[in-house]
């Protein structure tokens, strides 16, 4: 279990050296998000409508490793934007991946971009 | 800098660890930990849970980096094998010293195994460590195979009967084996027993009392018990659970004194006959006592932490064994003298329901102005409340047997009247010991501000959880008690209770989450609390189906479908009144079948599909809505199922026809959007056969008509329905029950079942009889209104779902591509499938 961990490690937008386009803005729900397959990894991507903001991370829920955080609803914690796993309602930042209501280990986020329609997640490799 | 070495890596060893590392004068100590077990200290009462898919890194007590975050040194497989007490230093069993100004000996207990010839043969095992629950379950898997089935678990007590259920949870045939007339002979008497023997025995498990095992029969592995008496019994397995014996060998061999029958022999401040050796937890003997349970080790360890840095904290010469748990899925409670061990004159009370399985005994002074103890079994709800005027010698009310009983005639109260009235000193949360006055100052000095607040700062509530409820109530009544308004806000996006936000949506006519939080919000996003309650709400308010804003419904009502723990989604189309056609049956099956679809017909008596992925769910739907199914709704807080027998149509006995009119009430509310789920029954006579009083709307057919209960409940807190309305006709039923579930849907808190709305409500049923029956509240005539709007406008969302393009999106695993999710492993189950463990 650990080697799916293994595949996501939180990447600033300094150490960028892909920028994938995912998709196009379109195909997310406002207020919600939508898994992105790029290369062995899953990626849930958000769309903070409200703020025109959007926000990446992975898709496994660390809690019991299942690929299901990219259908959980989002808000904000105290104005920190975070998502729900959809299994236990553990709640993670999508800033910094700390889990807000509990003590499992933080998931890691990736930086993303809109170009013009599309949706645009970085990866260091 | 004081270097502290702690011997042993269990419960009790690692809550000293906690409690140091949290202390204010921690960076003056080096900390070093010995562990012989491969693994860190992990939750040793919860062990069973092992075999019931928990790992050992769930049952850890600690994440992996605990230790080095907080700066201690932990060495695990190494066991300290000598003490040199001459120089301070240990030395493990590769002859590695350490050097110590202070040691800590938490080397726990190790399971008793009686000189019984034969327990060395194979197939014979103890319960006490991890190793030897991998041990047992291999020996298990092997015994399947060959086909045997029986495991005898040697001791009734409490160990015995967790080791008995973690046998059950192998597979295995469970016998109980137990010397004394009695199970928990040293916490339970006759009665308690009887009830808890009853009640396992319904179980499967068997119980054979007042057996003393000669030898173990068997060449080399086992193969029965021999008994004194004469019988026996053929096992295939035995597991020892006969008590526990203190590891004090390394202890003995450095010359610390210690008890004639073992133990470390400690004083009250826990310090060995060395002035720089301290004993915590099992291998302590303390006022000649060794104390098998975890909250008075946890109470050494804080003992132990606070003579370290300055402090005079003593254990006390009595120590309160009191407990709850429960065993075998039975809640059992013991407090104070619960055996009259004191010899006193005393008056018991017992309440025996064999029915229900509950029993319940106090022991009061024959004044009845005292409680000194008592036993609950199949019922444990009250414990907190009796401990609490057991512990505080609180006075009982006029007739003590109120305490088990309840007060008879009029309102019924909290046992404990007032909990702002326990003295401060009363201890609240046992695990961690917290008293009032901890929890009650934690407001009052500002520390916190609310309930999480409370529990992060004092740690209330976060050991067995058992104290929650009363912490909230001391929370609450401490806020009130400062002035400040405790209101039952949504969340923190909202200064509005759910009542308040359904008058808004109504009365503005909103109809999107973003303009009720852009009018009537505090700004953000809003959260997982408050987007599912007003997606209910104008559900509600609108009879809009769930997929009218689909990212602000809860994550199953996003998907019309019920997540399941791999995340994959069951299926579950509507069987109204679980009335079916043989073809469409078959339908079923087939679909089933083509999808490769674990299959099980639910506790609601419909069939349910598991397994299927995001990406197959409208494939499936198509195919059931072509065939003439819709939606089922199990994933949505509504009407699940109207449960019906099959009444006068077939049944001699019945008196009407509960499933024709269980099949019209199921089509009548079905889709509608509530506080909770709902649940109905109809039974076609008072045998009771649909189990209606069980459900959130029952009906009962009597002569003369229909009786019409509510209110009922299943689940965590079972609770009967009560009678609304006596012997009325089918279009009174409906009448009545549409005001009930409109009022329910009007007023209820959010995820609030009937039951306990009902159970808050002002006046209770006879408030209920006054606004649906009398209309007192002059709202009867809205109420009815309302539910029509909601029964004319009912559409199945999945056949929407499944006509809309754009609706059809969001039931793909990528948004860039059409696989499905690679992470999804199946294990075989009975020929059938299930999702792998998790790890």
């Amino acid at each position: 279990m650990e080697a799916i961990l293994d595949r996501y490690n939180s990447t600033s937008i300094e150490e960028v050296k892909v920028w994938f386009k995912a998709a196009s803005i379109n195909d997310f729900p406002a207020d919600g998000g939508a898994c992105v397959k790029y290369k062995n990894k899953q990626i849930a991507v958000f769309n903070f409508a409200r703020t025109g903001k959007w926000y990446a991370c992975q898709n496994v829920c660390p809690h019991k490793m299942e690929m299901v955080l990219s259908r959980g609803m989002i808000g904000d914690d105290k104005g920190t934007p975070k998502v729900a796993c959809p299994l236990h309602k553990k709640t993670f930042s999508l800033e910094n991946g700390e889990n807000l209501n509990g003590d499992i280990d933080p998931i890691a986020t990736y930086p993303v971009k809109i170009e013009g329609d599309n949706v645009f997640i970085g990866f260091a490799e | 800098m004081k270097k502290v070495i702690v011997i042993g890596n269990g419960m009790v060893g690692y809550k000293f660890c906690e409690k140091l590392a949290a202390h204010p004068n921690y960076s003056e100590f080096e900390l070093v930990v010995f562990g012989e077990e491969p693994r860190r200290a992990y939750d040793r009462v919860h062990l069973s849970e092992f075999y019931d898919g928990k790992t050992a890194e769930d049952l850890s007590m600690s994440s992996a980096t605990w230790y080095t975050e907080n700066n201690i040194d932990l060495h695990i497989s190494e066991m300290i094998t000598e003490i040199d007490r001459e120089n301070k230093t240990v030395a493990n069993h590769r002859g590695d010293k350490y050097s110590y100004d202070y040691l800590v000996l938490a080397t726990g207990s190790s399971a008793f195994v009686p000189p019984i010839p034969g327990v060395e043969k194979e197939g014979v095992f103890v319960y006490r460590t991890i190793e030897d629950l991998e041990a047992t379950e291999a020996y298990a898997k092997k015994l399947k195979a060959a086909g045997k089935t029986e495991a005898a678990v040697l001791g009734g007590g409490l160990l015995g009967l967790e080791a008995a259920n973690a046998v059950k949870n192998l597979g295995l045939n469970a016998h109980v084996v137990e010397f004394a007339p009695r199970l928990m002979p040293r916490q339970l008497d006759k009665g308690a027993s009887d009830m808890l023997q009853a009640k396992i025995e319904s179980l499967g498990l068997k119980v054979h009392l007042s057996k003393q095992t000669q030898h173990i029969q068997g060449d080399k592995a086992i193969e029965g018990l021999q008994y004194v008496d004469g019988t026996e019994l053929k096992v295939d397995m035995l597991v020892v659970s006969a008590g526990i014996r203190p590891r004090d060998a390394v202890a003995r061999e450095c010359g610390l004194e210690v008890g004639t029958r073992g133990g470390i022999l400690v004083n009250q401040n826990m310090l060995t006959s060395d002035p720089n050796i301290y004993a915590i937890g099992e291998c302590a003997l303390l006022n000649s006592m060794i104390y098998g349970l975890v909250a008075p080790g946890y109470d050494m360890a804080e003992v132990v932490v606070d003579q370290l840095t300055g402090g005079t904290d003593e254990m006390p010469e009595y120590i309160d064994m009191s407990t709850q748990l429960k065993l075998i899925g039975t809640e059992v409670a013991s407090f104070g003298d619960a055996l009259n061990d004191a010899k006193e004159d005393l008056d018991e009370i017992t309440y025996v329901n064999k029915r229900n399985g509950i029993y319940k005994k106090i022991n009061v002074t024959k004044d009845g102005k005292k409680l000194l103890g008592g036993i609950l079994v199949g019922d444990s709800s009250d414990y907190n409340s009796l401990f609490q005027i057991y512990s505080n010698g609180m006075k009982l009310p006029e007739d003590p047997e109120d305490l088990i009983l309840g007060s008879r005639g009029g309102e019924g109260g909290s046992l404990l009247g007032d909990v702002m009235d326990l003295p401060d000193d009363a201890q609240i949360c046992s695990c961690e010991s917290v008293t009032k006055g901890q929890i009650c100052n934690a407001i009052e000095s500002g520390k916190a501000n609310d309930l999480g607040d409370v529990v992060s700062c004092t740690k209330a509530g976060t050991g067995c959880g058992g104290c929650k409820p009363m912490v909230k109530d001391l929370v609450d009544a401490t806020l009130k008690s400062l002035g400040r308004v405790v209101k039952d806000n949504v969340c923190e996006h909202f200064d509005y209770n759910r009542q308040e936000l359904y008058d808004i949506i109504q009365v503005k006519g909103f109809t999107t989450f973003n303009e009720v939080l852009d009018t009537h919000g505090n700004g953000g996003h809003g959260c997982e609390l408050c987007k599912p309650l007003v997606a209910s709400l104008m559900a509600t308010i609108h009879a809009d189906t769930a997929n009218k804003e689909y990212a602000i419904q809860d994550s199953n009502d996003r998907f019309l479908a019920n997540i399941q723990r791999n995340g994959t989604y069951s299926v579950v189309p509507r069987i109204p009144g679980g009335e079916i056609t043989p073809e469409k049956l078959i339908v079923l099956g087939e679909i089933a079948k083509k999808y490769d679809l674990y299959t099980k017909i639910t506790g609601g008596v419909r069939i349910d599909f598991f397994g299927a992925t995001l990406n197959q769910l409208p494939l499936i739907w198509k195919e059931l809505i072509e065939n003439g199914f819709e939606s089922g709704h199990a994933y949505g807080k509504s009407l699940r199922t109207v449960k019906t027998c099959v009444g006068s149509t077939w049944c001699r006995y019945g008196m009407d026809e509960s499933v024709s009119f269980g099949i019209e009430l199921e089509n009548r509310y079905r889709g509608m959007r509530s506080p909770h789920k709902i649940k109905g029954g109809v039974s076609g006579c008072i045998r009771e056969c649909a189990e209606a009083r069980g459900k959130d709307f029952g009906l009962i057919a009597v002569d003369g008509g229909w009786n019409l209960y509510v209110g009922g409940n299943g689940g965590a807190t079972p609770r009967h329905a009560e009678l609304l309305a006596e012997q009325i006709d089918n279009e009174t039923v409906i009448k009545y029950l549409d005001r009930y579930l409109m009022y329910y849907m009007r007023t209820a808190k959010p995820l609030q079942r009937t039951a306990a709305w009902q159970d808050r409500l002002e006046g209770g049923i006879e408030h209920l009889k006054e606004v649906i029956i009398n209309d007192k509240l002059g709202i009867a005539a809205d109420l009815d209104k309302e539910m029509q709007t909601l029964v004319n406008k009912f559409e199945c969302e999945w056949k929407q779902a499944i006509e809309d393009p754009e609706m059809m999106k969001r039931f793909s695993h990528f948004v860039n591509s059409d696989d499905d999710d690679d992470n999804l492993v199946f294990v075989p189950l009975r020929e059938q499938k299930m999702p792998e463990h998790w790890k």
